[in-house]
């Protein structure tokens, strides 16, 4: 799900990458970059820039980060889920988060760094993920929000990243749009659904419109302007469409769906330019959103360490398969002796 | 608490999406062995009906050709153009050959 | 009065009592593979659970739904196992339980499916055909669990010190509560005089080859069992699954007109 900008800079690791080329790197970087140029693909064995592979790691691990802490806001309401129905739905969808998590942690090993590395890059509160999952899940209309906005925005942002230009990434997004197509129809139907019954239940649905709209839109990243390793990103094919590009077209996606589900959008500047054929809309509150990508936003402090306590409750069971493995193997072993 | 182990090690799947058609590379994992690597793969790429058998390899385990040589490996295929039926010109009257 | 709906209730309120509990273990689970592995099994029960609560509400007639009889009967009507509405903990009350223990979930999933595999099994000839039907499906479902807890039973008990300790302390734990799949309950008894459910203590011997089996794999010591019998399926419950179902049921409850 969730891809905003991931050309957010991680915090530093203390470890410099030398970027001065050699000759015979030269050589290597016109190859490398006449590929590129011809839309071609590159795959792991490949010779890459060290930005580039840089690049690359920092982005499909964030991407992955923010599938797993992505897990935990709509974890929530799984043991609440008010029918029996919508709780299968709900963790068949959060699994299928974490089943994302995995292919893109799989397409950054690729690139020589491991699963571990990673995870202790988000642990140690270094690596950055989507900001949007810093924010309270308050109700159940949020799960059907974040369905319908939240996963509406990522597949805006993922449906582009298939075409990338790094071969496993690629190939992961096309499996985690197949998937995912599923999560935005289940959120917005929960909504369609909740908005004929109660009063109640309608005020609902529109108090989360209200509290995830501007996150949401935040959710792409940057404005074009501000996003310095935008340009970088496309041309290597690893971006392939701006920040404020991807957001317009969410925006004028959203409007008229919002108009069947009979919610409001929450800004009073929405609305139809027919010079441009676009939707205008209002300004975002671009400090809320740095403040909640370093650290400080609602539940920053809480999805971070529940995510580092699964992980460290979860090393005796690690390494009790492990240790079971290799007895189990010096055994097969003696037996064959 | 004693200190890890280690990573469990990666693992590439391979799914056969119905009878009849190849096992198909789908992805990878980690597990501590291959019996559980089979079992996580059957979790993790086939919850929506997408195989009726599995293959799983140690990704170590995988040897793999030197995109270097791609040249020397791959482009002396490329002028055997006589190997494809394309190549033949047979008159309409004979049908399909 | 007890009837073979009652049981068709003890069948439903086990298989989801125990999807709630394991589907805590979404987004928390000890690596990304087994959190996935854990979610498809309480989808599985979830699954059966819903099956059997629409069969009821067919036998029950009126406005009775499968969420009416999931949301709507209060603690000492569900009829589920005591053992399946435990904690993912040793024994401990109240909040006590904070963290959840892999290893109290893995012994706990074991022994009941390794019950739940026999008896589905039997069920397959139950004369409610329906029932039959569910058996059928649920019983592929249960072999993948029994396959899957026994695989990670035998893990933990056979590999560190530290995981052989804690496995073995769930098993003692939560033993002693299976002691009430082999002492009747009316609901049981109605059933089987119908012809729709089984004489338990007909899979026992089976059972304990199973368990015995791979407790021995394990390296694991069956512990000896004696004093109190739990009785979840008659509607007696232990602490917890008040507050299992007041989370479980609150959203439900407080918008019982509600459209979801």
């Amino acid at each position: 799900m969730y891809t905003q900008s991931f050309n957010v800079p991680d915090a530093p690791d203390g470890k410099t990458v030398p970027l001065a080329p050699s000759k015979e790197d030269a050589a290597l970087q016109a190859a490398f970059d006449t590929r590129i140029d011809a839309d071609g693909r590159i795959e792991p064995q490949d010779w890459m820039p060290e930005a580039y592979r840089k690049t690359l790691v920092r982005q499909i691990s964030q991407h992955a980060h923010s599938e797993i802490v992505g897990m935990l806001p709509e974890g929530n309401w799984i043991s609440r889920a008010p029918s029996l129905k919508r709780k299968a739905i709900l963790i068949a969808k959060v699994q299928d988060e974490g089943g994302h998590g995995l292919y893109l942690y799989s397409a950054a090993e690729t690139l020589g760094t491991s699963r571990d590395q990673m995870l202790e890059g988000l642990h140690s509160g270094r690596a950055k993920y989507s900001s949007i999952f810093n924010y309270p899940t308050l109700t159940w209309a949020d799960v059907g929000v974040i369905g319908w906005l939240v996963d509406g925005a990522a597949i805006m942002n993922q449906i582009p990243l298939c075409r990338c230009s790094y071969g496993p990434y690629a190939r992961a997004m096309v499996r985690v749009c197949k998937e995912e197509s599923f999560h935005q129809r289940q959120g917005y139907e929960a909504l369609l659904v909740m908005m004929t019954g109660t009063e109640e239940q309608k005020a609902m649905v529109q108090d989360a419109v209200d509290r995830w709209w501007w996150k949401c839109l935040a959710m792409f990243g940057p404005p074009d302007a501000d996003s310095p390793n935008s340009a970088q990103g496309m041309r290597w094919g690893i971006k392939r469409v701006s920040n404020d590009d991807l957001r317009q077209k969410f925006v004028d996606a959203t409007v008229p769906q919002a108009k069947v589900l009979g919610v409001t959008l929450p800004d009073p500047d929405l609305k139809w330019n027919e010079e441009r054929q676009h939707h205008d809309y209002g300004r975002i509150d671009w400090n809320e959103f740095w403040e909640t990508v370093n650290g400080n936003g609602p539940c920053n402090k809480e999805r971070l360490a529940t995510r580092v306590k699964a992980h460290n409750d979860g090393q005796w069971v690690r390494d009790a398969a492990l240790a079971h493995a290799r007895k189990q193997q010096s055994r097969n072993m003696k037996e064959a002796a | 608490m004693t200190t890890a182990l280690k990573e469990w090690p990666l693992w590439e799947v391979f799914v056969r999406s119905k009878q009849g058609l190849e096992h198909k590379h789908c992805g990878s994992l980690h597990a501590a062995d291959a019996a559980q690597a089979l079992d996580m793969a059957r979790d993790v790429y086939t919850r929506r009906q997408e195989g009726v058998s599995i293959w799983v390899v140690p990704s170590a385990q995988i040897t793999a050709s030197n995109p270097d040589e791609k040249g020397e490996l791959f482009d002396p295929a490329a002028d055997k153009i006589y190997r494809h039926p394309t190549f033949y010109e047979i008159p309409d009257e004979v049908g399909h050959m | 009065m007890s009837t073979a709906t009652d049981y068709l209730l003890h069948l439903a309120d086990n298989a989801l009592v125990l999807g709630q509990r394991n589907a805590e273990w979404c987004g928390h689970g000890p690596i990304l593979e087994e959190d996935i592995a854990l979610s498809n099994v309480s989808l599985d029960l979830i699954g059966q659970a819903r099956l059997l609560y629409q069969l009821v509400a067919s036998l029950q007639g009126g406005d009775a739904t499968e969420d009416k009889l999931a949301y709507f009967r209060d603690t000492g009507e569900f009829r589920n196992y005591t053992l399946l509405e435990l904690p993912h903990s040793g024994p401990l009350s109240g909040y006590a339980h904070a963290s959840l223990d892999y290893g109290t979930t893995i012994v706990r999933n074991f022994l009941y499916s390794a019950l739940m595999a026999l008896l589905w099994e039997a069920l397959e000839k139950s004369a409610n055909a329906d029932l039959a039907a569910i058996a059928s499906k649920s019983l592929k479902e249960v072999r993948y669990h029994l396959r899957h807890s026994r695989d990670w039973l035998v893990r933990l008990g056979d590999g560190t010190d530290e995981s052989h300790a804690r496995t073995q302390a769930a098993l003692d734990h939560l033993m002693p509560y299976t002691q009430e799949f082999w002492t009747g309950s009316p609901a049981e008894a109605a059933a089987f005089a119908a012809g729709i459910g089984v004489d338990l203590q007909t899979l026992k011997a089976d059972w304990d080859g199973i368990v015995d089996g791979a407790l021995t794999e394990a390296t694991l010591k069956r512990p000896l069992l004696e004093g109190y019998v739990s009785e979840g399926k008659k509607g007696l419950h232990s602490e917890h699954l008040g507050f299992l179902l007041a989370e479980m049921q609150s959203l439900a409850r407080a918008h019982p007109n509600g459209n979801w």
